[in-house]
């Protein structure tokens, strides 16, 4: 009886009206919890109205939101990209550059600074998927390497180098400055994680997305059907920069900062911890990812330099009080031994069974076997 | 005439760094398909352990120096045979979750490094002759550079006398062209798997230790910066061709050189152009076998 009654939830849970309703009513929540005074200790600094949690929230939103752009490249078309920071760089310097030392709108500015992005992406990107595999890999790698040195050797004063790039606020408008206005920022963020989803949702159930899919399983088996998949992976990959690129422009009205952090390929490499800890070819996934990965990363940083932690002996205390060896052990244990990361555990906990989309079939190597 | 010999043989000096990083890189890709990311955290830790030791010794004779150097190797061929026996076999034939590993360790490792010996560089000496410079054709070249050259030339022959000369290297050399040919006359690759990972680490050791004495400092992030420009020459040289690391290297670092010099400072930007110039006219690389 009560197997039935469960399966008949689950399908009531599967319909699509549901889920857009549920979706709804998650943003809706998540909309007005500025007016809440929501307080979770040890997860937020503060209640949900402070302006210290709002901008982690909001941080986390936009880490979630980069983290699916990455997962249009690296989990629906299996292309495993080391540069994916370079178009979130370009966002966040861009934005930056235009409005510091051009003058320029804020509104022109955004619109000239996706469009760099888009040139960016579609250049890099048509050079790069012309090898497969790993060498794709380098070849991102080593683009993104190109653009944190650019970064780093300051041409022209532009990107200030190693002292970062401050957000030059006259040509903002007021409601989006000043740490009273989080909340304003924090809806931003909202909007833009919002935006990107959706964007990602109709690109996955587009008839490009269904090709890139197959692609992603059996290149062969597409070609053979007639289809050049190498324009619609571009694609894939374009759209996917380009979203790192408006993620990127929210970032700086957030933070207010650029620093050359954000190019490293220590940063691409983290976007690629948050999908694999969120489930590889889960949306969800990524969004989870990003939020929990972005909250753990600054609890664990407050818990290192907690009295707790200091009073431990040395060898307890060293790799404590690292955030980033905690994290990357947690990585480790999680690709080791649960393959679907977040998103994959909860699938098989609310389906009993593996779920309808499973996780990327990863030995893209083995397929390239195929004789030509 | 005097700066073209010095950026001759500085640019060799960072060749044979790159090659003792890069020899263990291809040797691993070639064999089991793995990118091993970790492989900067080798000679990190290489590094570490030849600090360590040359100041509980005393840094400044020759005896010291070669005692860190054996103990940087051995540090780092532990620490790579680790990495294949605990991570990386559960994973056999899944690439990419490999090569994931390899990144969750690198991160984990270069935290922990922050973590014991601190962010800032710790700068290290060396026997005074290292120090110094030699008079070449007008040119005064730090001493450290041939020996990094020596050390890097001493680690080819090395490798390909094991390669050639042992069971173990014909073992490897079989995986590298066909793998599944050398199980199937029942020999058991997977412990050439352990084996190549401690080669590689060996040699990222010991470049580890000299990296220290070309740099001058140790710290945390050495490994990565050279990691970068090691899967750069990789690529170039020919995924799991080892000659093609070596001449890769070479062309590289020289090139980085005398962009540095010459062109204002675009050493990095040359270095990414002419891996996209060979990865458009020769996806397999200078020296790769068939295209993957």
């Amino acid at each position: 009886m009560s197997v039935k009654k469960s399966a008949s939830f689950r399908s009531v849970l599967a319909m699509p009206a549901v889920k857009w309703a549920l979706a709804a009513l998650l943003v809706g929540f998540l909309a007005i919890l500025p007016m809440l005074a929501f307080d979770i200790p040890g997860v937020f600094p503060g209640p949900t109205y402070t302006p210290g949690t709002l901008q982690l929230l909001a941080f986390s939103m936009l880490i979630a939101a980069l983290a699916l752009s990455y997962h249009l490249i690296f989990g629906v078309a299996g292309l495993l990209s080391f540069g994916h920071a370079l178009y979130f760089a370009i966002g966040v310097y861009g934005l930056g550059i235009a409005l510091r030392h051009f003058g320029m709108e804020l509104l022109p500015a955004i619109v000239v600074v996706l469009v760099a992005g888009l040139i960016i992406a579609a250049g890099v990107g048509a050079l790069s998927l012309r090898v497969t595999g790993i060498s794709f890999a380098m070849v991102t790698l080593a683009f993104a390497q190109a653009g944190s040195v650019l970064v780093r050797k300051n041409p022209g004063q532009l990107t200030g180098g190693d002292e970062g790039l401050a957000l030059d606020t006259t040509h903002i408008p007021d409601f989006l400055v000043g740490v009273l206005q989080t909340r304003n920022l924090y809806w931003l963020c909202l909007v833009v994680l919002i935006v990107v989803f959706l964007i990602t949702s109709w690109f996955q159930r587009s008839r490009a997305g269904h090709v890139v899919i197959a692609t992603r399983e059996n290149e062969l088996r597409i070609r053979v059907l007639g289809i050049r998949p190498y324009f619609v992976t571009l694609l894939t990959f374009v759209i996917g920069g380009v979203l790192a690129t408006l993620v990127g422009m929210a970032y700086l009205l957030l933070q207010s900062n650029a620093t050359e952090k954000l190019v490293s390929a220590d940063f691409t490499l983290t976007l690629l911890v948050i999908v694999v800890l969120g489930g590889v070819g889960y949306r969800w996934g990524a969004v989870i990812g990003g939020v929990v990965y972005t909250l753990l990363d600054q609890r664990l940083t407050a818990f290192a330099s907690s009295d707790t932690v200091g009073s431990l002996p040395d060898i307890l205390r060293i790799p404590l009080s690292q955030p980033l060896f905690i994290l990357g052990t947690l990585f480790i244990l999680v690709v080791l031994f649960l393959p679907g990361g977040l998103a994959g555990v909860g699938a098989r906990l609310s389906q009993g069974k593996p779920s309808s989309h499973p996780p990327v079939e990863m030995a893209k190597e083995d397929r390239m076997e195929v004789p030509q | 005439m005097s700066t073209i010999v010095l950026l001759l043989i500085t640019g060799l000096g960072l060749g044979a760094l790159y090659f003792l990083i890069a020899s263990g890189l291809s040797l691993i890709y070639g064999l089991m398909g793995v990118l091993n990311f970790a492989h900067g955290s080798f000679l990190t830790l290489g590094a570490y352990a030849g600090w360590e030791l040359a100041r509980r010794l005393g840094a400044d004779n020759w005896g010291t120096f070669i005692a860190s150097l054996v103990l940087g190797a051995i540090v780092g061929a532990v620490f790579a045979a680790a990495t294949e026996f605990f991570l990386i076999r559960k994973l056999y034939e899944r690439h990419i979750e490999q090569v994931l590993v390899t990144v969750g360790l690198a991160l984990a490792s270069v935290a922990l490094f922050d973590g014991i010996w601190g962010v800032d560089p710790i700068y290290v000496a060396g026997p005074a002759w290292l120090g110094g410079t030699t008079e070449i054709l007008g040119a005064s070249v730090p001493n450290n550079r041939f020996i990094l050259i020596l050390a890097a030339v001493l680690i080819l022959l090395a490798i390909v006398a094991f390669l050639k000369y042992t069971r173990f290297g014909l073992i490897i050399r079989a995986g590298v062209e066909n793998r599944s040919m050398v199980t199937a006359l029942g020999i058991d690759v997977r412990r050439a798997f352990t084996v190549v990972f401690a080669i590689g680490g060996a040699a990222a050791g010991f470049g580890g230790v000299l990296s220290a004495s070309y740099y001058g400092f140790v710290s945390p992030a050495i490994g990565g910066s050279l990691l970068i420009f090691a899967f750069i020459v990789t690529v170039i040289g020919g995924l799991g061709s080892l000659a093609g690391a070596a001449i890769a290297s070479a062309l590289v670092a020289v090139l980085q050189q005398f962009a540095n010099f010459y062109l204002g400072g675009t050493g990095d930007f040359v270095v990414v152009l002419l891996l996209a110039v060979v990865l458009l006219v020769r996806p397999r690389g200078l020296l790769g076998s068939a295209v993957a």
